[in-house]
C-alpha cells in the first residue's frame, strides 16, 4: 500500500480539466497498488478552497491548500517550493502533475529539488516491482517509448486527456497550508495573465478541433472555421504554421511540431496540405476529417474521411448539416 | 553579456523512423542529424541578443559523443564565440543526470544567460532547461515566446493553453525558448569557413546514475486512413452520415 500525490493545476481561480485527470492518476495508482491515500495539493489566492470538495469527489482523501493573495497568479519559484515541500514531508510512491504549459514548468522543477526521476508527458503507467513504467510518445509521436523509472517518489506529468477525470467520492480532510516561500520574496515575478478569450473552448481540451491551413485563403475566411467550431458547440479553432505566420491566427493556435500536440475525438482540417510538421501535432487524434481541393494532397493519406472541393463552398454546407445533427439529438 | 546556449543534436523528424534491432532504440543508418528544432531558435535568440547589445559573447555547449561536433560547429557558423562538448557516448534517458553534466559546467562560467531549447525535439522531456536552473539556484522562465533584456533584467512572455503570461526577473538567468522568439538564420559561406577556426573544447562528463532507463521504442500502429468520401459541398451528407454512425462523434 502506498499514498500518492496529486498536483491539481488551477488558474484564474478556477480548477482546470488537466488538474483533476492528476486526481483521477494519482487515484488510479493508489487503488492499483493496495489502496494507499491520495493526497493533493491546490495553490491559489484566497477562494481556492472552495474547490475542495470537486477535488475530493475525484477522489483525494486529503486536500491541501494553500491560499494568498499573492498567488492570484501562476509563480513559477513559489509553487515549485510549495509542492516539493509537500511531496518530501511525506512518502510518496509517485506524484503526479499535468504535462500542460504550468505543468512543464512545475514538475522538472520540483523533481531537482527533491533530486528524484521525472517521467514527463505520459500516456499510460503502472507500478511494477520497485519502478514505476510509463509510456511517453517521442520522435514528434512517431515512436512510442516505455520507461522503467525508480526512486521513491517517481514524478509523473500527464499527457492531458490521456486519463479521463472521473469520479470516486471520497470525504477528505482539508488541510490549510502556507506557501513554502513568501510570495514577495519570488525573484521571477509574475506580472499579468493576458487572458484569450476564456468562453473558447482550449485546444488540449477540445474534444472537437476544427483546424485552418493556407487554403482559407484569406483571414476573414476564418469565420467559416468558427462557425463549423460553433456548431459542433464542443469545438476549438486550431491554425497551421503557414496561417499563424502570416498572422492570420495567433501563434498560440498553432498545431504541430513546433506548436502544440493535440490528440481529439475528430479533427477536421481544412484546407491543410498535410506537411510532415503538421501532421506531428495531430496524427494521433481519433477520427480525421480532410476537406481539401487537391486530391494528391498529402492531408488525406492519413484522413479517416476525406472530402475533395473547395473549403470555401464545402465548409458552409457542412456547419449547416453539423448544426441540424446536433439539433435532432 | 556572456550568453550559454544548451543544444542538443537530435534527429530529422522527418524521417521514417524504424526500430533498432534490440527494441529499445531508433535505427540511426541513414538518419539524418540536425541542431534539435527549439535550439536553434535558443541559438539564434542568443545572437541577436548579442548583435543588440553590439558585444557580447556566445558559448555553445552540448553533451554527448563526438557527432555532437558537427551540431557544435553548425552553431559556431551561425555566429556563436566558441564551443564545449561534453564527451559521453552514452546519454542517459534521465533529464536529472544530464541537467547536472551541464549545470556542473554552467556553474561559475559567469553567464549572464543561459538558454535552453523549450524541449527536445526527440525525447520530448521538456525538463532539462528548468532543472538545471534549480541547481543552479538561479532564476528560470521556461518556454519564453519573447524575450527582452534590460539592466540586468529580464521580461519573457510564455503561452498557456488558451492565455499567456508575462513574467520579470533578474539575471543571471536560465530561460528556455519557444518558437516565436526567432528563426534560425542559414549559416553563410564566411561563417562556415569562420567556424573552422573557432575553439571547440572536448572535455570528459561525468555522469551520475540514471533513474530512467528505456526498456522499449515500438512505431505506435499505422493510419489506415485514405478513404475520399466524395467531392464538394455533394459530399457532405455522407460524411456526416459517417460522422454519425461510423465515427460516433457527432
Ligand atoms: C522546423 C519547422 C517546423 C514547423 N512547424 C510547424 C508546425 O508546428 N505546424 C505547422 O502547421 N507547420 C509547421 N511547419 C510548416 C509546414 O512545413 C508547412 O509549411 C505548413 O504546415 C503548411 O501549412 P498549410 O497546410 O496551411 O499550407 P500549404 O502547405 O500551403 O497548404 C495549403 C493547402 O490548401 C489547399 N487549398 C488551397 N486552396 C483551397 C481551397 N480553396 N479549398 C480547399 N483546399 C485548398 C491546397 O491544395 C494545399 O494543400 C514547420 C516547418 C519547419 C521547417
Ligand atoms: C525514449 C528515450 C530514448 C533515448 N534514446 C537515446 C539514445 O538512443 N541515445 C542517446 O544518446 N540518448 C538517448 N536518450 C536520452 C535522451 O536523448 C535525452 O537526452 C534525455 O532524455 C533528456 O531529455 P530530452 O532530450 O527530452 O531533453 P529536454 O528536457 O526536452 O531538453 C530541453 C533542452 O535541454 C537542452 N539539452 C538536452 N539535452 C542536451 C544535451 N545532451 N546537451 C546539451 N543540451 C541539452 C537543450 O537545450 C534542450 O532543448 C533517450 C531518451 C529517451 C526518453
Amino acid at each position: 500500500m502506498a499514498n500518492t500525490f496529486a498536483f491539481v493545476e488551477s488558474r484564474g481561480g478556477d480548477l482546470r480539466r488537466v488538474g483533476l485527470e492528476s486526481v483521477t492518476a494519482a487515484r488510479h495508482l493508489a487503488d492499483a497498488t493496495g489502496g494507499g491515500d491520495v493526497h493533493a495539493l491546490v495553490v491559489g489566492a484566497p477562494g481556492i478552497a472552495s474547490k475542495t470538495e470537486m477535488i475530493a469527489a475525484h477522489g483525494a482523501d486529503v486536500v491541501e491548500v494553500v491560499e494568498h493573495p499573492g498567488l492570484a497568479l501562476y509563480s513559477p519559484e513559489v509553487v515549485a517550493a510549495t509542492a516539493a515541500d509537500r511531496i518530501g514531508a511525506g512518502s510518496y510512491r509517485a506524484a503526479f502533475f499535468s504535462a500542460s504549459a504550468q505543468g512543464r514548468d512545475l514538475a522538472p522543477r520540483v523533481a531537482a529539488k527533491l533530486g528524484v526521476a521525472l517521467g514527463a508527458d505520459v500516456t499510460a503507467f503502472e507500478a511494477s516491482g520497485d519502478a514505476i513504467i510509463v509510456r511517453h510518445p517521442v520522435n514528434t509521436g512517431k515512436v512510442i517509448a516505455t520507461l522503467s523509472i525508480t526512486g521513491t517518489p517517481v514524478l509523473l506529468s500527464l499527457r492531458p486527456g490521456a486519463v479521463t477525470a472521473a469520479r470516486a467520492p471520497r470525504t477528505a480532510r482539508v488541510e490549510a497550508i502556507a506557501p513554502a516561500m513568501d510570495p514577495a520574496s519570488a525573484r521571477v515575478v509574475p506580472k499579468e495573465l493576458l487572458a484569450g478569450n476564456t468562453a473558447k473552448l482550449d485546444l488540449g481540451e477540445a474534444p472537437v478541433i476544427v483546424s485552418g491551413g493556407r487554403g482559407l485563403r484569406a483571414p476573414e475566411n476564418f469565420k467559416l472555421v468558427e462557425d463549423l467550431a460553433s456548431a459542433f458547440g464542443n469545438a476549438a479553432v486550431g491554425a497551421t504554421r503557414a496561417v499563424t505566420d502570416d498572422g492570420w491566427r495567433p501563434h498560440t493556435d498553432q498545431i504541430g511540431q513546433t506548436g502544440r500536440l493535440v490528440s481529439p475525438d475528430l479533427y477536421v482540417a481544412c484546407g491543410i496540405s498535410g506537411a510532415i510538421q503538421h501532421l506531428a501535432g495531430m496524427r494521433t487524434s481519433k477520427t480525421i476529417v480532410a476537406i481539401n481541393k487537391d486530391r494528391e494532397a498529402p492531408i488525406f493519406k492519413i484522413a479517416d474521411y476525406g472530402v475533395v472541393g473547395d473549403v470555401l463552398e464545402v465548409l458552409p454546407v457542412l456547419t449547416d448539416a453539423v448544426r441540424k445533427a446536433k439539433h435532432s439529438h | 553579456m556572456k550568453i550559454a546556449v544548451c543544444i542538443k543534436r537530435a534527429a530529422d523528424m522527418e524521417t521514417r523512423f524504424k526500430i533498432a534491432a534490440n527494441g529499445m532504440s531508433v535505427d540511426e543508418t541513414g538518419v539524418k542529424f540536425d541542431i534539435a528544432d527549439f535550439d536553434g531558435f535558443a541559438v539564434e535568440a542568443a545572437l541577436q541578443l548579442k548583435e543588440r547589445e553590439g558585444a557580447g559573447d556566445v558559448t555553445v555547449i552540448s553533451m554527448g559523443p563526438d557527432t555532437v561536433q558537427e551540431t557544435l560547429r553548425k552553431a559556431l557558423s551561425m555566429g556563436a564565440d566558441k564551443a564545449v562538448q561534453l564527451k559521453t557516448d552514452a546519454v542517459p534517458a534521465d533529464a536529472l543526470a544530464i541537467a547536472r553534466v551541464l549545470a556542473d559546467e554552467l556553474e561559475g562560467g559567469g553567464y549572464d544567460l543561459m538558454l535552453f531549447g523549450r524541449m527536445a525535439i526527440d525525447a520530448a522531456n521538456q525538463s532539462v532547461g528548468p532543472m538545471t536552473a534549480e541547481l543552479l539556484g538561479v532564476p528560470c522562465v521556461s518556454a519564453a515566446s519573447q524575450l527582452t533584456i534590460a539592466n540586468g533584467r529580464g521580461t519573457a512572455r510564455r503561452e498557456l493553453e488558451g492565455a499567456a503570461d508575462v513574467l520579470e526577473f533578474p539575471l543571471p538567468a536560465v530561460v528556455t525558448i519557444d518558437e516565436g522568439i526567432a528563426r534560425p538564420r542559414l549559416p553563410s559561406l564566411k561563417g562556415i569557413m569562420a567556424a573552422k577556426k573557432k575553439p571547440l573544447e572536448v572535455k570528459p562528463a561525468q555522469v551520475g546514475e540514471s533513474r530512467v532507463k528505456v526498456t522499449k521504442m515500438e512505431l505506435p500502429p499505422e493510419r489506415t486512413g485514405g478513404r475520399i468520401v466524395g467531392e464538394g459541398p455533394a459530399a457532405v451528407p455522407e460524411l456526416v452520415r459517417l460522422l454519425q454512425t461510423e465515427a460516433k462523434v457527432l
